[in-house]
C-alpha cells in the first residue's frame, strides 16, 4: 500500500516535471531572443540584413572556406552526385534518419536570408533562425565551443556560394524523437552552449590541436560512445560504434586501437593526411573525413592535432584490454577448431597477396602482422574490411590506392568469422573469438 | 535539472525505443542490391599474383578483378558484366556514374566512392587495354521465332517504334565504338536483361540526353528478351576490338538519339 502510493507519487511528479519543462520550453525562443539581443556585440550584423559576400574580404572567405574544410561541412551537407553544401544527404540514426539542410545562400531554401548571428546561434546555440531546437545529428553539442570569428568567417564564406535551389526534406525521425519538446528534453540533459577555454598549462600547438580535434573536426561525434537516447556516454574519445553505418570508430586513447601514442609525430601527420601510414589505413566513413577534410589541413595544423592526439593517448594502455562493465570475457583456447579453421582458410584466399605470416604489404602500407585492425575489441573493421573490401584513400600525396577484393560474395558468415578469428589470435595477438552471426549482421548495411 | 529532463526522456522514450527496435531488422532494398549484385559471381581463381611486381595494376585493381575476373574477362556463365577491352570512355563514364549515384549498384558506389577522376580514367584505361580471349557465348533458351525478331531488332530496329539498331550506334560488329560506346557481345543475358530494366525503372542513368532510357522504355519486354537472348548467344570472332569510329555516315552528331554520355 505504501509501496502503491510512493510509485503513484513519483508518476504524478514526473508528469508534473514533464508540464513544467514544456511550459519552460514554450518560453525559451522569447527567452533566447532576448539574452542574444543583450549579449550582441557593437558591429555586429544583429538582425540586419547580412553583410554581402562582396564585401567580405578575400581573406576572410578564404579562411572561411579553410575552416569549412576543417569541420567537413560539406560532408553532410552534399547529396551523392549533388551540388556541394546544398543539403539533401539522408543521415542515419538510431532514432530514424535525418536529412541535411542546404547551406547555400538560396534566399528561400537555403540560408539567404541567415545573418552572421543566426548562422552563430545554429552553431553556438543549435537553434535554427525561427528559435527552433536543432536536431543534434547536427554535431552543436561540438560546434558550440567554435570562436565567433570562425562562425562569422565560415558564414560569410558560405554566402558567397551560388545559391542553389533545394528545399530541405523533412527529417525522418521516429515517434516520439521528431517531437520538438524531445528536442528540448534532450538538450536539458546533454547541450550547453559553451566557450573554447585553452589549457593555459599547455603550449599553443596542443590547444590548438584541442580546438582542432574536439570542436571544428568533431572528432567526438563519432569517436565517443553514445548512450541509449544518442548523448554521449563515459570517456571522451574512448571509441563509439557507429551501428546504422556498421563501422566502429576506435578509440583515441588506447594503443589497441586508434591512439598515436606509439607513433611519431611524422607518421601521425601523415596519417591525417592521407589515411594511409605502416601502421594503418582509414577505411569508411575516416576515409571519408581524410579525403573532404583532413587532406586540405595546413602542415601546422595537422601538426597541432598530432600534438593533440598523442597527449591524450594513454600511456602503455596496450597491456590487457579493457573491457565493458561487469563483461567476462572469453579467450579461444589455442586448439580452437575456429582458429584452425580460420588459418587455413587465411593460406588459401589471404596469403597470397599478405604473405604467410602477415608481413606483406603494398609500399607504405602496414601488413597485417601486429596490426591493430585486430587488436581492438570491436570485430567490427577487420569484419567489413574482409566482407566488403574497398580502395584505400585518394589523396594528392598517394593518388593511386590499392584495394582489397571484397570476400563477402566468395565467403560464408562462418569462413569470414573464422578468418578474423584467427587473425586476431596470431602473429602476438590475443582476442575474443567472432562469431558467424556478426559477420552476418553487417552484410546487409547500406555501403552507398 | 538534468535529472529531472533525463526521466522525462526515459518515461516518453521507453515505448518508443521497445518499437524502433523491433522495426530495426528489416533490411533496405539497396542493402538487398548488394547481395544481388554479387553473390553470383563464381569465385575467380588462377591470377599468380606473386608473379606481379609490387606496384602492378592487376594488384592495384585486386578488387575489380576479384569480381569482374582476371583483366576483367568475367564469365558468360554469371551475372557480372566482362569489362575487359570496352572502350575506356565507356568505362570511365560508368564508374562516374557509379560515384555520382546515378548507377544504383551499391557495391560499386562503395568502391569508386570519393576516388579521384584522375585515378579512375586509369582504372577504365587499363581495363580497355585487356584483350583475353572471350569465351565461348553461353547457350540461351530461345524460340525461333524470337531469335529472328531479336536479330531483326539488333540489325535493323523498329522503325514503327522509333527504335534504332543497335548497329546503329554500336558498331556493325557489335563490339563497340571508340571513345565512349561499349559493345554488346560476350556479356551474360541476365545482365543484358538487368540493364534494360534498370535504364526503363530509372535506376540506371546516364549524362541527359540519356539515349539507352528512351529506346529503352520505347522496347516491349518480349522484345527485351529477344534482343538480349540473341546478343547473349553471339559468338566473338578471335582479335575482335571496338571499332576505331563510327561509320561516316553516322557522325556523333547524326546518330539516331542524343547521347549525353558521348559529349566530351
Amino acid at each position: 500500500m505504501r509501496d502503491g502510493a510512493r510509485k503513484a507519487a513519483v508518476a504524478a511528479l514526473a508528469l508534473l516535471a514533464i508540464g513544467a519543462i514544456a511550459l519552460i520550453l514554450m518560453m525559451r525562443p522569447w527567452l533566447a531572443g532576448r539574452s542574444s539581443g543583450l549579449s550582441a556585440m557593437p558591429g555586429q550584423t544583429n538582425g540586419q540584413v547580412p553583410v554581402a559576400a562582396s564585401n567580405a574580404s578575400t581573406t576572410l572567405l578564404a579562411r572561411g572556406a579553410y575552416l569549412a574544410r576543417a569541420g567537413n561541412c560539406a560532408g553532410c551537407h552534399t547529396a551523392r552526385g549533388g551540388e556541394p553544401y546544398a543539403g539533401g544527404r539522408p543521415i542515419a540514426t538510431p532514432f530514424g534518419t535525418v536529412y541535411t539542410s542546404n547551406l547555400t545562400p538560396d534566399p528561400e531554401t537555403g540560408l539567404g536570408a541567415w545573418s552572421a548571428d543566426d548562422f552563430w546561434h545554429a552553431m553556438h546555440e543549435g537553434r535554427s533562425r525561427d528559435g527552433r531546437a536543432l536536431t543534434p545529428a547536427f554535431p552543436y553539442t561540438e560546434f558550440t565551443r567554435i570562436t565567433r570569428a570562425d562562425a562569422d568567417a565560415i558564414h560569410a564564406w558560405l554566402r558567397s556560394l551560388a545559391p542553389v535551389r533545394a528545399p530541405n526534406r523533412p527529417n525522418g525521425l521516429r515517434f516520439p524523437w521528431n517531437q520538438p519538446l524531445m528536442t528540448e528534453l534532450w538538450r536539458i540533459v546533454y547541450f550547453r552552449p559553451a566557450a573554447f577555454v585553452p589549457d593555459d598549462a599547455r603550449d599553443a600547438a596542443f590547444n590548438r590541436g584541442a580546438y582542432l580535434v574536439e570542436v571544428l573536426g568533431h572528432c567526438g561525434a563519432c569517436h565517443t560512445a553514445r548512450d541509449s537516447l544518442g548523448g554521449p556516454d563515459g570517456v571522451a574519445f574512448a571509441g563509439g560504434e557507429l551501428a546504422e553505418l556498421g563501422w566502429y570508430a576506435p578509440s583515441l586513447l588506447s594503443d589497441r586501437e586508434a591512439a598515436v601514442g606509439r607513433w611519431t609525430q611524422d607518421e601521425t601527420i601523415e596519417w591525417l593526411a592521407t589515411g594511409i601510414n605502416r601502421h594503418a589505413i582509414a577505411a569508411g566513413p575516416m576515409a571519408a573525413v581524410v579525403t573532404a577534410s583532413l587532406q586540405h589541413l595546413q602542415p601546422d595544423d595537422l601538426q597541432s592535432m598530432a600534438v593533440y592526439l598523442n597527449a591524450i593517448a594513454l600511456p602503455d594502455s596496450g597491456g590487457p584490454r579493457v573491457q565493458g562493465l561487469g563483461r567476462k570475457i572469453v579467450l579461444p583456447s589455442a586448439g580452437d577448431s575456429m582458429l584452425a579453421a580460420g588459418e587455413r582458410l587465411y593460406a588459401k584466399h589471404c596469403a597470397e597477396c599478405h604473405g604467410d605470416k602477415g608481413e606483406l604489404a603494398a609500399p607504405g602500407y602496414p601488413p597485417l602482422a601486429g596490426n591493430r585492425l585486430f587488436a581492438m575489441n570491436s570485430p567490427v573493421n577487420a569484419i567489413r574490411a574482409v566482407l566488403h573490401g574497398g580502395f584505400a584513400p585518394a589523396t594528392p600525396a598517394k593518388p593511386r590506392p590499392f584495394s582489397m577484393p571484397p570476400f563477402g560474395p566468395q565467403l560464408d558468415d562462418r569462413e569470414i568469422a573464422a578468418i578474423v578469428s584467427w587473425l586476431r589470435n596470431t602473429w602476438g595477438q590475443r582476442g575474443t573469438r567472432v562469431e558467424a552471426r556478426q559477420v552476418n549482421a553487417l552484410r546487409p548495411v547500406p555501403v552507398d | 535539472m538534468r535529472l529531472v529532463g533525463l526521466a522525462a526522456l526515459l518515461l516518453i522514450t521507453l515505448p518508443a525505443v521497445a518499437l524502433g527496435l523491433s522495426g530495426a531488422s528489416a533490411s533496405s532494398p539497396a542493402a538487398a542490391l548488394v547481395t544481388a549484385a554479387v553473390s553470383v559471381t563464381p569465385p575467380q581463381k588462377g591470377t599468380a599474383l606473386s608473379d606481379e611486381p609490387a606496384d602492378a595494376p592487376s594488384r592495384r585493381f585486386s578488387a575489380c578483378t576479384s569480381c569482374h575476373g582476371p583483366q576483367g574477362r568475367a564469365s558468360p556463365e554469371g551475372y557480372l558484366p566482362r569489362i575487359a577491352g570496352k572502350p575506356a570512355g565507356y568505362l570511365y563514364n560508368q564508374l562516374r556514374q557509379f560515384r555520382e549515384g546515378r548507377r544504383a549498384v551499391p557495391v560499386m558506389t562503395w568502391m569508386v566512392d570519393r576516388l579521384p577522376d584522375a585515378y579512375l580514367h586509369e582504372m577504365a584505361q587499363y581495363f580497355a587495354e585487356q584483350h583475353p580471349p572471350y569465351p565461348r557465348p553461353q547457350t540461351v533458351t530461345l524460340d525461333a521465332a524470337s531469335r529472328e525478331r531479336g536479330r531483326l531488332l539488333v540489325t535493323t530496329g523498329d522503325a514503327s517504334r522509333s527504335v534504332p539498331a543497335c548497329t546503329a550506334c554500336h558498331g556493325k560488329a557489335l563490339l563497340g565504338v571508340q571513345p565512349a560506346i561499349p559493345g554488346l557481345l560476350g556479356l551474360p543475358q541476365d545482365y543484358l536483361n538487368a540493364q534494360l530494366g534498370a535504364w526503363r525503372e530509372g535506376v540506371r542513368n546516364a549524362v541527359a540526353p540519356d539515349c539507352m532510357a528512351t529506346i529503352a522504355k520505347r522496347l516491349a519486354p518480349q522484345d527485351i528478351a529477344a534482343i538480349t537472348g540473341w546478343l547473349a548467344s553471339q559468338p566473338v570472332p578471335a582479335g575482335a576490338r571496338a571499332a576505331a569510329a563510327l561509320p561516316a555516315a553516322v557522325s556523333a552528331a547524326e546518330m539516331p538519339l542524343e547521347c549525353g554520355g558521348l559529349t566530351p
